[in-house]
């Protein structure tokens, strides 16, 4: 069961943008120990508008305006949760994450560890990624591919409205580092939000379409375009398997197993980079694990490898595209 | 600042705090030179009256985070020399269960937070921690130690804005010894008078002489009763070490008659001359704490000897927490 093939009857029409904001303030009521920190998220109702209205409702201690400091603000985040809190921190893009790598790296990542098992820090990063919008090359960048290769956090990536409500309340449930890539291009995506909506898996990838002919793997912004490819193909004859991946640290090998040994052919759909990226963590491990099920070798689909650029035809050539997508296809499932 | 003087029983604990510093200390550069100890090791020798002086004003529900220059204070703050030694030796006996090492000792039973190795980095996790105290409104403060070469560190800056603005319950300690390794205060800060600062993010600010445990701790009572009233306070200590950055140190920044010079000024004998002067201790007295503290080093040393390496079979542990992740 999914977000994009479930409609109970009391599900309701949202955007994935005030799902993540129906997340949060379900996990601000549920849990007095949580709060909303970074830039804008207060007065300003968030550079993406998630947290509009929250702040009147859960006032500044709790939706709390930080200055532009994100080394500063995710350290004490992190401190925060050393602490007792649960602290949502919203970085406004991954872009600026780099700013904090040092916390979340040398810090959030390794305290558990560095101290014996004696401190786990329970805190969320949020922050949004990935291009389409024209915003060039310093907040256009999808990083939660480095983020991966990080021991001691979690790294996911929320591409529907179920999970992009739900994602948030299990991560503030985990004792260890979360980080929540949210695809800025999904934020007006409309879908439906079950009346009965809560924590979601944190571990699984998934199925959002079966098909006998190609394993896609993809997550984020790029699933969506992968199963409109995966629609105008089917209309060839192709039968397209989508795996949402969901969760890029760790990696639900099974999942991934499965479905190559059902295609045979594997297409990895992927904004980041394809040098030392996810889609290279992911075909490796296809190689160790299922060779012998595979009938050609592993395809790759990522982002040129190239600083995202402004103009609208140079960032869409730049990105993973329907277009490229279906063209990959065809290539992989050429007899 | 003319600090007064303490009375007999506290003489003899500051006293006895700075010399356990000093001789584990030593202990530690023996056992290294043995090869017992390995990697980076950084010696608070010399520096032992800002420890001293500032955790005595804490309370067990207070929040310590020090640097990888924390041995110190780790002992003052109460923490075990036996699992110091041991986690220095390796050991699963060690406080952070060998995983740390001389540059990140942690201990959640004393609040005591590392141990952290990145300059600058532990500033904004006590930011945090007071954060946290705050927002619970338990009567907690967060004491942040860190060296004058932090303050060139972007996280200073940001770290003291935050507190600030949010008026949390935090005291930055910066120690500052003239070194940032080699880099000489003068050639890392275009304003080297560091208290100076805090007035940039009107955090309170005062200076000490950190080589006398009587003015820092004077100091650090006020600074300790401003920070429970809720609010951010800097208090520059100018102290030095007698001892090189680490245990890879050919000294070639500094001459040693600039150390010779400082030596004179060792917190230790200054202030046992001090307490002799004043009749609140004898030579018996001293030659008392040697003794206690000798066999104490002692059995640190015999405790990490006597400990038990980790099984390789949990070298995956600690990385997510038990339970959490398969």
């Amino acid at each position: 069961m999914t977000a994009t093939d479930t409609v109970t009857a009391q599900a309701r029409k949202i955007t994935y943008r005030d799902a993540v904001r129906e997340g949060l303030r379900a996990a601000l009521l549920a849990d007095p120990r949580v709060f909303l920190m970074g830039e804008d998220v207060g007065r300003y109702g968030g550079c993406f508008a998630v947290s509009r209205g929250l702040l009147a409702e859960f006032g500044p201690e709790r939706i709390r305006d930080t200055p532009l400091s994100e080394s500063g603000f995710v350290g004490a985040g992190i401190g925060a949760a050393l602490g007792g809190m649960r602290p949502i921190v919203e970085v406004m893009t991954c872009n600026f994450s780099l700013l904090a790598l040092d916390q979340i790296m040398n810090t959030a990542a390794t305290l558990l560890h560095m101290s014996g098992g004696q401190f786990n820090v329970p805190i969320v990063i949020r922050m949004s990624t990935g291009g389409g919008k024209q915003l060039a090359a310093q907040h256009s960048h999808s990083l939660e591919g480095w983020y991966a290769h990080i021991p001691g956090i979690t790294v996911v990536t929320p591409a529907t409205i179920e999970d992009g409500y739900g994602m948030l309340a299990t991560a503030l449930g985990q004792p260890d580092p979360v980080l929540i890539f949210e695809n800025q291009t999904l934020y007006n995506m409309e879908g439906e939000l079950a009346a009965d909506a809560g924590p979601v898996d944190l571990r699984r990838a998934t199925i959002r379409r079966e098909g006998r002919d190609v394993s896609i793997l993809t997550y984020g912004a790029s699933l969506h375009k992968a199963l409109q490819a995966a629609g105008n193909l089917a209309t060839a004859g192709i039968e397209s398997e989508i795996v949402d991946l969901r969760v890029l640290r760790p990696l639900d090998d099974a999942t991934i197993m499965a479905s190559v040994a059902r295609t045979h052919r594997v297409l990895i759909v992927d904004e980041g980079w394809r040098s030392g990226g996810i889609s290279a963590e992911i075909a490796s491990r296809i190689h160790e694990q299922a060779f012998y099920d595979l009938d050609r070798p592993v395809a790759r689909l990522c982002t040129a490898e190239v600083p995202i650029p402004y103009a609208r035809h140079l960032e869409e050539a730049a990105l993973p595209q329907v277009d490229t997508i279906i063209a990959a296809v065809q290539t992989l499932v050429k007899p | 600042m003319s600090a007064p003087l303490p009375d007999r029983d506290r003489a003899r604990r500051l006293l006895w705090h700075m010399v356990r510093i000093r001789r584990f200390e030593e202990k530690c550069v023996e056992v290294y030179s043995a090869q017992k100890i390995r990697g980076f090791m950084h010696l608070y020798i010399g520096e032992e009256a800002v420890a001293t002086g500032i955790i005595e004003h804490l309370t067990p529900e207070d929040a310590v985070v020090a640097t990888y220059r924390e041995h110190g204070q780790a002992l003052v703050r109460g923490m075990s020399p036996g699992a110091i030694m041991a986690e220095m030796y390796g050991k699963a006996e060690g406080c952070s269960r060998g995983r740390g090492g001389s540059m990140h000792l942690f201990d959640k039973a004393t609040r005591f937070y590392g141990g952290n190795a990145i300059v600058g980095g532990g500033l904004p996790l006590a930011v945090g921690l007071a954060l946290a105290e705050k927002m619970q409104r338990r009567g907690g403060i967060a004491v942040c130690f860190f060296g004058e070469g932090a303050v060139a560190e972007g996280e200073f800056h940001e770290s003291m804005n935050l507190a600030a603005l949010w008026q949390v319950p935090v005291l930055f300690v910066c120690e500052n010894n003239l070194y940032a390794m080699g880099t000489a205060l003068a050639i890392s800060e275009s304003q080297p008078d560091i208290a100076s600062k805090g007035a940039a993010y009107n955090v309170p600010s005062a200076v000490v002489d950190g080589m006398d445990v009587l003015a820092v701790s004077e100091a650090a009572r006020l600074a300790v009763t401003a920070v429970r009233e809720g609010r951010p306070y800097l208090l520059e200590c100018r102290t030095y070490r007698f001892r090189p950055h680490s245990m890879f140190d050919a000294e070639l920044y500094r001459s040693r008659e600039e150390v010779a010079e400082w030596k004179k000024r060792d917190p230790i004998t200054t202030f046992l001359g001090r307490a002799r002067d004043a009749g609140l201790l004898t030579d018996d007295d001293y030659e008392a704490i040697e003794r206690d503290v000798a066999k104490e080093v002692d059995e640190a040393v015999a405790f990490a000897e006597a400990g038990t390496w980790e099984p390789l079979t949990d070298l995956m542990r600690f990385v997510y927490s038990e339970g959490a992740q398969p």
